[in-house]
């Protein structure tokens, strides 16, 4: 075990009103600036165990065992980008507005780092002087504005729950080539999860594989491609298609 | 349902159309013509001759034939609608009152001041108790507090409005001693202070519906991802609820108030009957007992169009203040 | 080829066994199911029940306070105000539900019309609905009520008139959001005529929040039928009705406040009992959904 973990998630298990166990026994722990993919079907828990390291279980599910020892400031990045946005709200005040209350800064300062976040994500320059809604914006360009807000808690792990599944792949590949880029410079650990393994395996130096409410196997990413344990693991290396050859023009 | 868009920029926002805009014109002008057509009939759908009950059952063929006349109850019926247009437009009303002479406008613009006032009166009344109920019951969803407002429609669905009128007046007025027993008071703060009872008679029966919606609204809000992003994001609670959750309510409430209009002017024409305030509502009883159809008619035409008008306004003020409007355009 | 047709709809018919047994685990239901029954009870029972006539005046006791010959006491004619109560319920319950029949079936046909067909139909029916919803309710009920002449026969003209409008706008919702699913297109790609799609497969699954919304309608119509008798163009006074209770009791609200208050009460007993009824239903089919 690396014994300089910001988070160190232990026998983590949870429970529905209903009495049925949604995680169990889930452990794993996180270096500082590492990644560690979390990959699974829906409904194994994944996202669960994100919203209970950040502390806001849905309504009716319960933490019934374990502990989640975390040394570092955690924020979210979520599945649906235009969701995660107050509709009448312009968005840069939204940033502003996290800016103000974790940095504790005046608004005005809040305002000049909120837009200066905005930008550095890659939102269009005329955000300074237009209000923009959500509804505004591109599915990409809100993802980008949901990722300023979790950075503007100065994170020193940034959890993502499939931050890419509801967009398009071309920019889906833009978003996580701008989440690796923001991890080197600013160092947080990221723990990802995602039911795709391809873009798990890309991002993570660790992976876990969940099924069920269980981590069902766990262990560094290309250890665990090339061999690995679990017949269900397998199966999700398979279900990652290959694109055709493209021998002789291809069709 | 949002459709997915191509465009990348955020350019689609101000230079959108008011298409919707003068969709709601165009419809709110056809039901105003259809409401027209409606009150031109309204009487004559009905069995039974007008200038019968005008005259009472024992009258002679003459008299019934001169009424008729009056009436203009013996033109073909294209021709009393032709006239009941030109009246209309003319002067604005569905002509003289039979029994005093004077237009059917001017009988109204006496009497709509004091419903006006009990109806703005009301709605802040109903408006500002729906909230704080809404908001308490939403923020302790399924704790005692959100059982005891949600019961709370079940029970006051039932309950008649004057009767609530009269039971107000029983404890508030008999009583207490609070209130004036009944009237609309000298003018003034006097004015106010009498129509206050009424006021919370009709609010009463609104209050039900509008936090029902609310408290559904709020909740539907509360639950909605990007509440939990703010949380997520370390907002306190308190900015969550009173800037972001209560800003996304408003507008469905702003909606709501202008479809309940109806029902609030509907109620405040019975409780002005309870209350014996010389408005709307007890010209419109005078007007029925008396058999003065010219005003009944002109009572329904503008209580309508008030109705048509009001949603409209709300309809226009939600649709500027909403920036999804703008942007699907 | 028969078979096609009552293959991609949810059929309710596998659940019969368990219906009991779901009302007796819905409370709200249960005990809306009770209090309406008690209601209706005794008011087709009270001819036996009660020892008084409901319009035997006995001018030696009136306005008598609640004793033990007079449960409720009396009113103004001396005649007994528990026995006229539940005389009344038989009145303005009765009406009740016969003026709902009709504008039930309109509403939820015209709905279904409108909602399925769309286009022309829809703006047309929608276009009537919203000159008829511009009217106040009580303005349009107390004009057409007074028109058609006092009694029963002006309150169900008058709910023929305006009751179907709440059925349609449901109804049609409902129908358009059902239109968009994949089994009615799929019937429609087999060649289902239009009316065999609305009558056989719309109609089962959009009758059930139909009735949901005929429970708080009956409360509103009931509420609607005591005004008008209130207001004196309703039920005619010799006939026992909540309405005229309430007025008749109203110059004695500061000795006798009992006699305006109760029938009131009785009135809200109802609505009580139909407001669980339709929760309890409501929550039966969501469930099941």
């Amino acid at each position: 075990m690396i014994t300089s973990s910001v988070l160190e998630v232990e026998s983590l298990t949870l429970t529905a009103a209903s009495g049925e166990v949604l995680v169990d026994k889930v452990g794993f722990s996180l270096a500082a600036g590492e990644s560690l993919g979390l990959v699974g079907e829906s409904g194994s828990g994944k996202s669960l165990t994100l919203r209970a390291i950040l502390g806001l279980l849905p309504r009716g599910v319960e933490q019934t065992g374990g502990t989640i020892r975390s040394k570092a400031v955690s924020a979210m990045v979520f599945q649906d980008p235009r969701g995660s946005l107050d509709p009448l709200c312009p968005v840069v005040k939204q940033v502003t507005e996290v800016v103000y209350y974790r940095q504790k800064t005046s608004l005005r300062a809040a305002r000049s780092i909120a837009l200066e976040l905005l930008m550095r994500l890659g939102l269009p320059d005329s955000l300074a002087t237009k209000d923009r809604y959500p509804s505004q914006l591109s599915g990409g360009q809100c993802q980008r504005v949901v990722i300023a807000l979790a950075l503007a808690c100065k994170p020193g792990i940034l959890l993502c729950d499939e931050p890419t599944t509801a967009l398009d792949v071309t920019v889906q590949r833009q978003i996580i080539d701008t989440i690796t880029n923001l991890q080197q410079e600013l160092g947080f650990a990221m723990v990802f999860v995602t039911h795709n393994l391809a873009i798990a395996a890309n991002l993570c130096a660790r992976l876990a594989v969940m099924k069920q409410g269980r981590i069902v196997e766990y262990g560094a990413t290309p250890a665990l491609l090339q061999h690995p344990a679990e017949a269900y693991t397998q199966m999700l290396i398979d279900s990652v298609l290959p694109l055709p050859e493209l021998e002789g023009g291809g069709i | 349902m949002m459709k997915p868009r191509l465009t990348l920029t955020g350019a689609a926002g101000n230079n959108g159309s008011y298409k919707w805009l003068g969709t709601a014109l165009v419809r709110a002008l056809i039901v105003i013509l259809c409401v027209m057509t409606a009150v031109f009939f309204l009487i004559r759908i009905v069995p039974g001759d007008p200038a019968k009950m005008i005259l009472g059952e024992y009258s002679t063929p003459e008299a019934l034939q001169a009424m008729h006349h009056t009436l203009g109850l013996d033109l073909p019926i294209w021709e009393q609608f032709v006239r009941f247009i030109q009246t209309l437009f003319t002067q604005g009303d569905t002509g003289n009152s039979i029994v005093s002479g004077t237009s059917t406008r001017e009988l109204i613009a006496q009497r709509a001041p004091v419903t006006l006032l009990l109806i703005v009166m009301a709605s802040v009344l109903a408006i500002a108790a729906a909230l704080v109920l809404a908001v308490l019951a939403a923020t302790q969803k399924d704790k005692l507090l959100d059982h005891l407002i949600r019961i709370i429609p079940a029970v006051t669905l039932g309950m008649p409005v004057f009767w609530v009128g009269l039971l107000f007046i029983l404890l508030f007025s008999v009583r207490l001693g609070w209130f004036p027993v009944g009237g609309s008071g000298e003018g003034g703060l006097s004015t106010l202070h009498s129509l206050v009872l009424p006021a919370v008679t009709v609010a009463f029966s609104q209050i039900p519906t509008l936090v029902r919606s609310l408290r559904a609204q709020m909740l539907e809000v509360l639950e909605s991802e990007f509440v939990v992003t703010l949380r997520a994001a370390g907002i306190p609670s308190r900015v969550i609820l009173f800037k972001h959750v209560l800003r996304n309510s408003a507008l469905p409430t702003l909606m709501l108030l202008g479809v309940n209009i109806s029902y609030l002017i509907g109620g405040t024409l019975v409780v002005e009957q309870v209350f014996g305030i010389k408005g709307i509502g007890s010209l419109l009883f005078t007007s029925i007992s008396s058999r003065d159809f010219p005003v009944i008619q002109g009572i329904a035409l503008y209580c309508a169009l008030a109705v048509v008008i009001i949603s409209l306004l709300t309809e226009i003020i939600s649709g500027w203040l909403d920036p999804r409007t703008k942007a699907q355009l | 080829m028969n078979n096609i047709h009552s293959e991609p709809i949810l059929t309710e018919k596998s659940t019969r066994p368990s219906a009991l047994r779901r009302i007796v685990k819905t409370p709200s239901l249960l005990t809306g199911i009770l209090m309406f029954a008690i209601l209706i009870l005794l008011a087709v029972l009270v001819p036996y029940l009660s020892p008084y006539d409901p319009s035997e005046q006995n001018l030696s006791a009136f306005l008598q306070p609640p004793s033990a010959a007079h449960w409720l006491g009396t009113d103004q004619l001396g005649r007994d105000l528990l026995t006229r109560l539940l005389y009344a319920a038989r009145t303005d319950l009765a009406i009740m539900i016969l003026a709902e029949i009709i504008p039930f079936c309109t509403g939820v046909l015209l709905g279904m019309i409108s909602g399925y067909y769309g286009k022309w139909t829809d703006k047309v029916i929608s276009l009537i609905t919203d000159a008829f919803i511009a009217f106040p309710f009580y303005l349009i009920v107390i004009i057409v009520a007074f028109a058609s002449g006092a009694g029963e026969r002006g309150i169900y003209i008058t709910f023929i008139l305006v009751g179907w409008i709440v059925f349609a706008r449901v109804v049609r919702g409902l129908t358009a959001s059902f239109r968009k699913q994949e089994w009615i297109a799929s019937a429609q790609t087999l060649g289902l005529p239009g009316h065999r799609i609305l009558l056989r497969h719309l109609l089962p699954n959009v009758l059930p929040q139909a009735v949901v919304v005929l429970m708080t309608d009956m409360i509103g119509l009931l509420v609607a039928i005591v005004t008008l008798g209130y207001l004196g163009i309703g039920i005619a006074p010799p006939t026992p009705d909540w309405g005229t209770m309430i007025a008749d009791g109203q110059p004695f609200i500061t000795t006798a406040w009992w006699l305006s208050a109760v029938p009131g009460f009785a009135v809200v007993y109802t609505g009580i009992a139909l407001s669980l009824l339709g929760d309890g239903l409501a929550d039966i089919w969501r469930r099941k959904s």
